[in-house]
């Protein structure tokens, strides 16, 4: 008995409009309305709508030989709600089956758990409540943004209530080992790790329709054939793939939906493999040995590291710059702060400012609004700095009564003089307050 | 009194500083008599495949329904030379175009007479060329028109000044705007140097924008001291009456760097006099507005130093931007490495803006009321910063005499100065 375990990443960026120094302090709607709304649109057409139909059909097909899962960031499933209700509602129709999991993440698929445990906790508890409000279960597994994860983090997601975690399965941590297997945490040995085998998942996710390829065309029955062709210990392959590989990353045209309709067919009929969800991996499968992962790892790049987001100064500073302004909103209850805190979070933001496409031979697996990555890191900043702006003087509350009267007073002074000598006035104003 | 002027852009179709100052000191010697042939290169290769046809694209434009303008080209002959030739170009403008033709875009705007500029593809091995069919055809125009004296602008028209010289006998004045150490620092390009050079020595007078200048040209290029003579550029009075107030969002003070984000302007400089001040106090904010191959780099520090939230990147401002950038700016600061003059300065106090200006620009040596400082002086910048952004009496001082100061540093003197020589030439 073998097991294939599906987990398809559904995530959306808010993406930031042109945001120029000059609005700074007076601009605070940061998001592009409209080029958000055409990419969910277009993905909801060519992609989100009919594949999860034809999910939907293969689980009506295959009933419990068939189960896959999902990861819905908090971001996309806002966009959704905002630009295309119609593909939460057949999200929600694959979640009436029964046989989909939805896992836990953080709420703005964002980088946090580098960062702030506490932060982190909140970003996957209110991403789990989305999730159960939306489609009535609780994430049963949890994977972080990127595939993100080293011991510390799975430390962490225990203490939430998730002992099962998807990551990469990378050559420098598994080295002879298979990713074929289950395994856990050294740390922890409760926590159970799905390791993603990106021969096979990127088979799919990057190669599928690249005509040089020696496997090219890939059919289902090749594929089929691969699987039952892996070293014979094997219990879990782990294909880990965006859900904009299909129909957006490789075409309707390359015969993608094609590949996905027949390929569990040829699966079950030909192999000993069923398809399976993280969950009941974790709960009926042995843990082969412990890994100790002390440096994060994900899933990007050759390095599968984390400088495809944290690997320049640039990236650093907004970064530390976005954090630092944590433990001021975490006080905060502004709804608008709060939200674009999430979206300011979203790990897109640093990828765009990535220097790594300098070189050559990158695969490109997003689109990136920007010129380079100088323009992401002046445009973000710009929008971070009226973010801060608005941050301390919404959350910042006076620490004393004797702070709240003197500002209220250096206040109507600057009130009555704002005729004559406005500009003036006012800094004087500012500076008295921050002294006292 | 009949001059044959040299230069390669004039008004509306200058890219850079040379136009705006070849603009200014030919209406001053206009409104002194004398007369002026003034040739300038025209392109009549715009067809060609990869030049660039650039129209009045820069932000220093001059407005041809101006009722003086009339007047002015009622009043001057043009000669225009067949040539597509390259000007080095003296603000921002040339890193755009250069990045164009890299990119293979061709823009155009405005056209707004019948008179058009090219440029051709690069600074590279043609620019020599050039300049030596430049210099062929001047001859031509020498033997064709009736002129007392030839004034030569820049090293690109120093050899087009020889010659002429060469076949009227005539009096040669080179004028000295920039020298080829200040455009690019101790890496000259040995071939320009050489024709600066030779250009100086076949002149009967030279002319510095600055004594900074002035003692390039007898240092580096060993010029007779007896025959340069320093004539500070001025200032164009404000076109427009743009005293609406620019509202301001930011509570803190705000100091700007404007200019070509490149080794001459001493950009790092900047940023590491931000970084002390924004040790000692967080109420103030940088700007750096402009573009230029050195850009990247301060961006990389900036980061680097964690103060990206105080400092800030425009970009490349055009026009309105930029009047906008000096009325939010509490203080201006140019850290030029070399400046041979330099306006910007003057454009900052003339909107009220109070300069912290390096010691090694030309327009240090003509202005008081601003704070001078050694471009590598970063703890003395940075001092000054803090005192214009903290010490509320100090840039109410420079706000009420920068403007009057600036308001007389006018054309029309360097005018007077320019025919006092001719007329010394002459005689």
């Amino acid at each position: 008995m073998k097991s294939i375990c599906f987990y398809f990443q559904v995530h959306q960026p808010f993406r930031l409009k042109t945001y120029r120094f000059f609005e700074i302090g007076n601009d605070h709607s940061y998001f592009d309305e409209y080029a958000n709304r055409f990419m969910i649109r277009q993905l909801a057409e060519k992609c989100y709508l009919p594949a999860n139909e034809i999910l939907l059909q293969l689980i009506r097909k295959h009933k419990d030989d068939f189960r896959i899962s999902f990861s819905i960031s908090g971001m996309a499933l806002e966009q959704f709600e905002l630009y295309a209700p119609e593909v939460l509602d057949s999200f929600k129709s694959l979640a009436k089956t029964g046989n989909v999991e939805f896992l836990a993440e953080t709420y703005a698929h964002g980088l946090s758990s580098l960062k702030s445990k506490k932060e982190f906790s909140r970003q996957v508890k209110m991403h789990e409540k989305k999730i159960q409000s939306l489609f009535g279960v609780k994430p049963g597994a949890f994977r972080n943004t990127e595939l993100i994860y080293n011991d510390d983090i799975g430390n962490q997601v225990f203490k939430l209530g998730y002992n099962t975690v998807l990551t990469e399965g990378p050559k420098h941590i598994l080295g002879w080992k298979s990713p074929n297997l289950l395994y856990c945490s050294a740390v922890n040995p409760k926590v159970k790790l799905l390791m993603k085998n990106f021969q096979l998942s990127d088979d799919i996710a990057f190669r599928f329709s690249v005509k040089e390829w020696s496997e090219w065309p890939l059919t289902a029955e090749k594929y089929a054939g691969w699987l039952k062709a892996v070293d014979p210990k094997t219990e879990v392959v782990n294909l880990f793939l965006d859900y904009e590989t299909f129909g957006q990353n490789q075409s309707k045209k390359s015969g993608i939906f094609e590949f996905l309709m027949n390929l569990p067919q040829k699966v079950l009929n030909n192999t000993e493999y069923t398809f399976q969800t993280p969950s009941q991996l974790s709960k009926y499968l042995q843990p082969a040995s412990p890994l100790s992962i002390p440096y994060p790892i994900s899933w990007a790049d050759e390095e599968r590291d984390i400088t495809t987001w944290l690997g320049n100064e640039m990236q650093n500073e907004a970064f530390n710059k976005l954090y630092d302004l944590e433990p001021l909103v975490a006080k905060c209850s502004d709804a608008d702060i709060l939200n674009d805190w999430n979206r300011l979070q979203t790990s897109d933001h640093f990828y765009y400012m990535s220097t790594k496409w300098f070189s050559e031979g990158v695969v490109k697996t997003r689109i990136n609004p920007y010129n380079s990555p100088y323009d992401a890191f002046i445009n973000y900043m710009n929008v971070l700095v009226d973010f801060e702006i608005r941050v301390k003087k919404i959350c910042e509350k006076p620490k004393n009564k004797s702070a709240a009267k003197l500002a209220g007073k250096s206040q109507t002074a600057s009130d009555t003089t704002t005729q004559t000598k406005p500009k003036t006035t006012q800094k004087k104003a500012t500076s008295k307050t921050k002294k006292s | 009194m009949k001059v044959l002027m040299f230069g390669w852009e004039f008004p509306p179709h200058i890219s850079g500083g040379l136009g705006t100052a070849c603009y200014g000191l030919t209406k001053a010697l206009l409104k002194c008599g004398v007369e002026l042939i003034f040739v300038v290169p025209k392109a009549y290769g715009d067809e060609k495949p990869g030049t660039i046809r650039l129209v009045n694209a820069s932000d220093v434009a001059v407005n041809v329904q101006d009722e003086i303008f009339k007047e002015y080209i009622d009043n001057i002959s043009f000669v225009e030379v067949d040539s597509t030739l390259v000007p080095y170009a003296d603000d921002e403008q040339y890193y755009h175009i250069m990045e164009s033709i890299e990119k293979g875009v061709t823009f155009e705007k405005g056209v707004v007479s019948s008179q058009k500029f090219s440029f051709s593809g690069g600074y590279g091995k043609n620019l020599m060329e050039e300049v030596r069919r430049y210099a062929m055809l001047a001859l031509e125009i020498a033997r064709q028109h009736d002129f007392d004296l030839i004034h030569a602008h820049d090293w690109l028209t120093y050899m087009a000044g020889k010659e002429a010289k060469r076949i009227s006998g005539k009096p040669l004045i080179v004028h000295m705007h920039a020298t080829e150490f200040d455009r690019s620092g101790e890496n000259i390009n040995t071939l320009v140097f050489d024709i600066e050079k030779a250009g100086m020595e076949a002149a009967d007078v030279v002319i510095a924008v600055s004594n900074m200048t002035r003692n390039t040209v007898i240092q580096r290029h060993g010029i007779d001291p007896d025959k340069v003579i320093t004539v500070h550029n001025g200032v164009e009075p404000s076109e427009k009456e743009m005293e609406t107030e620019i509202p301001r969002y930011l509570d803190e003070k705000i100091v700007t760097f404007l200019g070509r984000i490149t080794y001459q302007k001493g950009p790092e400089y900047f940023i590491e006099a931000a970084y002390k001040v924004l040790q000692r106090d967080q109420n103030v904010r940088f700007v750096m507005a402009g573009s230029g191959d050195m850009l990247p780099k301060m961006i990389r520090r900036v980061a680097k130093l964690g103060i990206a939230n105080k400092f800030h990147f425009t970009g490349f401002l055009k026009g309105d931007d930029v009047d906008k950038m000096f009325g939010l700016s509490d203080v201006y600061v140019m850290p030029s490495v070399s400046e041979p003059f330099g306006i910007s300065p003057l454009e900052a106090m003339r909107s009220n803006v109070p300069v912290i200006i390096s010691k090694q620009s030309g327009v240090a040596e003509v202005l008081q009321h601003a704070i001078k400082v050694d471009f590598w002086d970063i703890d003395a910048m940075a001092d000054a910063i803090y005192a214009l952004t903290h010490y509320e009496g100090l840039p109410a001082i420079f706000k009420k005499h920068g403007k009057e100061e600036v308001d007389n540093i006018k054309w029309d003197q360097a005018g007077i100065k320019v025919k006092e020589i001719y007329k010394k030439v002459l005689s």
